[in-house]
């Protein structure tokens, strides 16, 4: 507990607030930077612990793995800027972190259910009544919920199975 | 004003850190700090504001039970607290003196939907989303 590593087997140690609160700042750097990249190896700075450590720690308190949690927010500005702006996609696919724009178009369409085009012409079409809540919460709100690894929904949609068997994920 | 809302309390993991940070750093002031035992009763008052006060309370025995103190240190921790927007006249002045002082914003200013916002976090892990007022507002 002093540590604030999680213990491997043993029945599950409460986290240490401290710890978490070192967490904390590794999401909120992505947060604030969803476009960079964030190997395990520099959120394991920010949050001081170990890189052997961080994805398990940051899994278990956000309940997503790190490069998980970082996709929902790209995924989330790259809506934001689809909705708000008139950028071309290849340009909000760059600004938001990917390298070309099949992967992003092919990523987006495979969590969201539907294309980057497809969104944008739905969003601007409906005028929102969301002016009086501060911009960042609508964004927040609309965060694609990804409770499953990209690959795992991928699989799934294409046998049409529902299992919620999760793979182990790289970080 | 004679009705409305008095007090707001925040979950702090330190009353002496918060304490330090909401008056020294936010530039609060004291309005209420009384122990008895254990327990301190600690409210700061923004100084535009007189008529309201935010409380700065541990999860503590013996109103809660050690597992309830334990998730609340948790969730505290992890940011998971309800949002807090503080109302500024000049966010990217507010900003600077801030953070000189030590503050960690976690977003810097940010022009947007004809305002400026920022972001930062109390020690404990409050999460405060800071707005530059509307002209007129």
């Amino acid at each position: 507990m002093a540590t604030g590593e999680p213990s491997k087997n043993s029945a599950k140690m409460s986290p240490d607030p401290k710890l978490l609160r070192r967490l904390l700042r590794a999401k909120d750097r992505m947060d604030a930077a969803s476009h960079e990249a964030w190997p395990v190896r520099r959120l394991a700075r920010v949050s001081g612990v170990s890189e052997a450590h961080f994805a398990r720690s940051f899994k278990e308190a956000f309940g997503a793995p790190p490069h998980r949690y970082l996709l929902t927010r790209r995924l989330e500005r790259a809506t934001a800027l689809l909705r708000d702006t008139d950028l071309p996609i290849l340009e909000i696919a760059l600004q938001t972190g990917w390298n070309s724009l099949g992967t992003f178009g092919r990523t987006f369409r495979d969590v969201t259910g539907e294309s980057p085009t497809e969104l944008r012409a739905r969003e601007q079409a409906a005028r929102h009544e969301l002016e009086r809540v501060p911009a960042c919460f609508v964004s927040a709100a609309r965060r694609p919920g990804l409770i499953i690894a990209v690959s795992e929904k991928r699989r799934q949609e294409s046998d049409g199975t529902k299992e919620t068997q999760e793979k182990p994920e790289l970080p | 004003m004679s009705q409305g809302i008095g007090v707001v309390g925040l979950y702090v993991r330190d009353q002496d850190e918060a304490l330090e940070f909401y008056v020294e750093k936010l530039g609060f002031r004291v309005h209420t700090d009384a122990r008895n035992g254990d327990y301190r009763w600690l409210t700061v008052q923004h100084p535009d504001q007189p008529s309201f006060q935010l409380g700065l309370f541990t999860p503590q025995a013996p109103m809660l039970d050690a597992a309830t103190v334990q998730i609340l240190r948790e969730v505290v921790a992890k940011g998971a607290m309800p949002p807090l927007v503080l109302v500024v006249d000049d966010c990217r002045a507010a900003y600077d003196r801030m953070r000189t002082r030590g503050v960690e914003f976690t977003q810097a200013p940010e022009s947007r939907y004809s305002s400026v916002d920022a972001s930062f976090r109390d020690p404990s892990g409050n999460g405060w989303k800071m707005i530059e007022a509307r002209r007129g507002q």
